[in-house]
């Protein structure tokens, strides 16, 4: 009996450290190799033959390359990474795998489309991998927009914009805005109220509280560009009719060229310079401004975006 | 309370001061073992199958463990072995704890219906069962023990071509291989014909004169009485009796069979309380060995032919109904 | 090693060969032959590569099979058998007969191995005439796969000491394939939060890692194999072993035979 408790307490420690030194040594492993079984894909003859192999069950395989995909997207961005070599191969199987998942076209095209660090910088890639899901998914709207999106945005090209948004305003279903847009793109006009349409409507149609901060982000930036326009050219005008630069906003009030003092949509009033630029208080609570940056400004690694932009209010 | 026919065993505090004395007379001692298992899939219900159990085994003897069915026979045997944990109690073989290798190094057990590595030929079971013992074996010795069990030529051949009673024989051959001091045999007798019952009676017999002490179970009560120096009797978990099988039985009344040829019964027998059977022209009457006389007497008066009187001999089930209708009467007379 | 452990190895590797397991070598070699046959005929510059990856795969899939079948039995035959009850009344402990009966399906694994990477080894010369230096590392990728081999007969024994058989054989597959995405769980789990985040990791980090142990596509690509991933793996695959071996042994330790 004594010998037998004495052979439990062993066993029972032996689990207990070799518990404590699987992790440690897996700590270690994953440290060893960062992207892991993520490197497969380099090594896959290709996408196809994945997909035999995988005798039938390519759906869930699908999925899993697909939240691969996401999980190397979140941990090259997290890590500061500029390189997402493996992101175009991950969304390739994952979307031969099962062509219907449409998910990862919508997130995957974003995803490789956004400059570094906070994207892979790839548009045409993008834009491959959505031709390809409207190909396999030809009734679905929001494919036609994401594909005009990409060519509008990133690759300035209005023609291929404008048809992107045609085709799909003809689905049934589509957002009446695709009609709008098709029309913008056509016109090539006001280049900043597209833009700001756009934004709205990926902030209203998308369920992803990411894209939807990202969306706000970039709402609240066309805002302070044009404030800061506009301001800029108020201070440009006094500075001919006096020869000099207002020294204060209140300057600007008693040359009846302003009411009140100015603020940016975070509610912070904007900064007058001496130059007569006008710069933002917090310029890092705004990614993706153009301009009321102080000069050599270098914004954050990561954007910043507001708990308010998940939620949906503005 | 102590149960009723346990006249013959010693009290538990009796055996306590009796070990510390003289341990090492002792080959066998169980001090209060009890098992009980817990039966059903979702809501276990207890269900006792040794109520705590007190017995001694002397150094040397042949010990009968006897009950019917179910009454915990091989339970006590598996806790003995370690096989399985008792829910109270402890027990000391050759002085040493249960599980204590060096104690297991010294004694042999014969499982009921044992079944073997069917892969292997006899010889390398032996052979194998050798070397988990701490043994060497050779050839000669297994070809002796073999041998021994009557299967001197069934040496090389695979287990899973042997009958039923050639495993049993080849389960005593592994109990007694290394020469273990105590031996326990689960029915050793059961599927063997009846030259291989003698063989085994024989082994037994021989074993006790190489000094060793035998435990053995049964329910066949002549073997019992045939082998063994003392036995212990256990029914429904509950010790009945430990003691030489002639002392256990006397109190049982014996009966007797006697046949005659006809086909009716007196009534002059009839009311002695008989048991009769009628088959063709002969019956057959079971009546107490008291009323023997008075039987035979009736039939002479009444001129039939007696063709046979038969002793029949008390079976161990009717002694255990004697046991507990006993018991009951006890119970009752105390309450 | 304790000479009773040596001993029940010895007789379980005898009862696999007599149970005919090694038989599947025979599978493995007309699978191997056919495969290399017909790439050598369709040679479109990748023989190496399919010869590398089907017969690697096959030498894991093939092992994983006896693994699990052989494994959940090990124990579990052997109480309904009731073999057991005539060891255990020997001097032997009942941590030693699974120490031994570990070792014996281990040892039947590796020489099945050994069978089988010959087989890979002769296909890959059939199909490009020459051996290359590359080819060092097929070794170190079986190597691997028997480490596999190791955790999941561990795995099998583990969850055989408590459950019926094909239950057992159940969670030991389950736990095979989750294995083969450990990385994966891992790296999901540190995208959770809260509470998820503490239970799917702790999760993650019980499954036995396979992903790392699993380098079948990397040496069909001629990649080499760091030292360090080499010490690791073996270090993790030993002490996992371990751990399971010292749950089973914990329970088994306890438990009536019927
Ligand atoms: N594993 C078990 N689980 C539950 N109950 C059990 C178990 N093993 C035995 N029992 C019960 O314990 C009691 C005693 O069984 P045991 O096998 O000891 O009887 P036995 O005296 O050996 O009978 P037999 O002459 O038939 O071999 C029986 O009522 C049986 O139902
Ligand atoms: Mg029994």
């Amino acid at each position: 009996m004594k010998s037998a408790r004495r052979t439990a307490m062993v066993a029972g420690l032996l689990a207990l450290f070799s518990l404590a030194g699987s992790v440690f040594l897996l700590r270690r492993l994953d440290q060893l190799r960062p992207a892991g079984t993520l490197e497969d894909v380099l090594y896959l003859p290709s996408p196809k033959a994945l997909k035999r192999l995988s005798l039938g069950y390519d759906g869930l395989m699908a999925d899993v390359y697909w939240t691969r995909a996401v999980q190397y997207f979140g941990s090259q961005h997290a890590a500061g990474s500029r390189h997402f070599e493996l992101l175009a191969p991950l969304l390739d199987i994952a979307t031969t795998l099962d062509p219907h998942l449409v998910v990862a076209y919508e997130f995957g095209s974003h995803f490789l489309t956004v400059k570094p660090p906070n994207g892979a910088g790839m548009p045409q890639h993008a834009i491959e991998l959505v031709k390809y899901g409207i190909r396999n998914n030809p009734d679905n709207w929001k494919l036609y927009y994401d594909l005009g999106f990409i060519y509008y945005m990133d690759l300035k090209d209005y023609a291929g914009a404008a048809d992107a948004f045609a085709q799909g305003a003809l689905l049934p279903g589509a957002h009446p805005w695709m009609k709008v847009l098709a029309g913008r793109m056509a016109e090539h006009s006001g280049e900043t109220q597209t833009a700001r349409l756009m934004w709205t409507a990926t902030y209203q149609e998308t369920r992803d509280p990411n894209i939807r901060a990202n969306a706000g982000a970039h709402l609240r930036a066309l805002q302070v560009d044009e404030d800061v326009t506009a301001l800029e050219a108020l201070t440009a005008r006094y500075h001919e009719k006096t020869g000099q630069f207002p020294s204060t906003f209140a300057d600007l009030e008693k040359a009846g060229m302003l009411r009140g003092v100015p603020r940016d949509p975070l509610g912070h009033t904007y900064k007058l310079m001496a130059d007569g630029r006008i710069e933002v208080r917090e310029p890092d609570d705004f990614p993706f401004i153009e301009k009321g940056t102080p000069p050599f400004y270098t914004p954050p690694r990561m954007p910043k975006f507001l708990p308010d932009d998940y939620a949906g209010k503005r | 309370m102590r149960p009723p026919g346990c006249s013959l065993s010693l009290r538990p505090q009796l055996l306590i001061i009796f070990y510390s004395d003289i341990a090492s007379m002792a080959a066998i001692e169980i001090l209060g073992l009890e098992k009980t298992y817990h039966v059903g899939f979702w809501r276990k219900k207890p269900k006792c199958a040794l109520k705590p159990l007190h017995l001694e085994v002397e150094d040397g003897e042949i010990f009968g463990f006897l009950g019917p069915n179910g009454a915990g026979k091989t339970t006590t045997l598996k806790m003995l072995m370690g096989l399985v944990f008792p829910t109270g109690g402890s027990a000391r073989i050759l002085g040493m704890e249960i599980n204590d290798p060096r104690m297991k190094a010294q004694i042999g057990f014969l499982p009921e219906q044992p079944y073997f590595y069917d892969y292997l030929t006899a010889r390398e079971l032996l052979n194998y069962y050798g070397q988990l013992s701490g043994i060497h074996t050779d050839r000669r010795k297994i070809s002796e023990i073999l041998e021994r069990v009557g299967l001197p030529k069934d040496g090389d051949v695979q287990l899973r071509k042997f009958s039923k009673g050639m495993l049993q024989r080849a389960g005593i051959a592994q109990a007694i291989l290394h020469d273990p001091k105590v031996v326990f045999l689960d029915e050793p007798m059961s599927g063997l014909d009846p030259m291989g019952r003698r063989e085994v009676r024989d082994l037994t017999e021989q074993l006790k004169r190489e000094g060793k002490t035998v435990f053995f179970s049964t329910h066949i009560l002549s073997d019992a009485e045939a082998l063994c120096d003392r036995v212990a009797i256990i029914h429904q978990g509950t010790l009945q009796g430990v003691g030489a099988v002639a002392d256990l039985t006397a109190s049982v009344q014996g009966k007797v069979e006697i046949v005659w040829q006809g086909n009716t019964v007196p009534a002059s027998i009839r009311g002695l309380g008989a048991d009769c059977h009628v088959t063709g022209d002969t019956v057959r009457a079971v009546i107490a060995e008291v009323k023997q006389d008075a039987a035979l007497e009736a039939l002479r008066r009444e001129r039939l032919r007696l063709i046979a009187l038969v002793p029949v001999r008390t079976s161990l089930e009717e002694y255990f109904m004697h046991k507990v209708q006993d018991a009951e009467q006890a119970a009752a007379v105390r309450v | 090693m304790n000479m009773r452990v040596a001993h029940i190895a010895r007789n379980t590797f005898r009862e696999a060969v007599r149970d005919r397991v090694l038989y599947n070598l025979i599978a493995f070699a007309l699978l191997m032959s056919g495969a290399a046959i017909l790439v050598g005929q369709i040679s479109i510059d990748i023989e190496r590569l399919v010869v590398v990856n089907l017969g690697l795969t096959a030498v894991s899939l093939f092992g994983m099979v006896i693994a699990i079948f052989i494994g959940i039995g090990l124990v579990s035959k052997e109480i309904d058998k009731r073999t057991l009850y005539t060891v255990l009344s020997r001097p032997v402990r009942r941590w030693e007969f699974i120490a031994g009966k570990f070792f014996g399906l281990a040892g039947t694994l590796v020489v099945n191995t050994l069978f089988m990477a010959a087989g890979v080894f002769a296909a890959l010369l059939y199909v490009s005439r020459h051996f290359q230096h590359s080819d060092g590392w097929i070794m170190v990728a079986l190597y691997f796969i028997v480490l596999q081999f190791l955790i999941i007969t561990a795995l099998a024994l583990l969850f055989s000491s408590f459950s019926s058989p094909l239950l057992a054989a159940v969670f030991a597959f389950s736990l095979f394939v989750i294995g083969s995405f450990a990385e994966d769980l891992r790296g999901f789990a540190a995208m959770t939060q809260g509470v998820t985040k503490w239970l799917a990791s702790g999760a993650a980090y019980l499954v036995p890692n396979f992903s790392a142990l699993n380098i079948i596509s990397m040496v069909a690509h001629e990649q080499g194999v760091s030292r360090q991933l080499i010490f690791y793996n073996t270090a993790y695959a030993l002490i996992y072993t371990t751990m399971a071996l010292s749950g089973a042994v914990l329970i088994f330790e306890r438990r009536n035979l019927k």
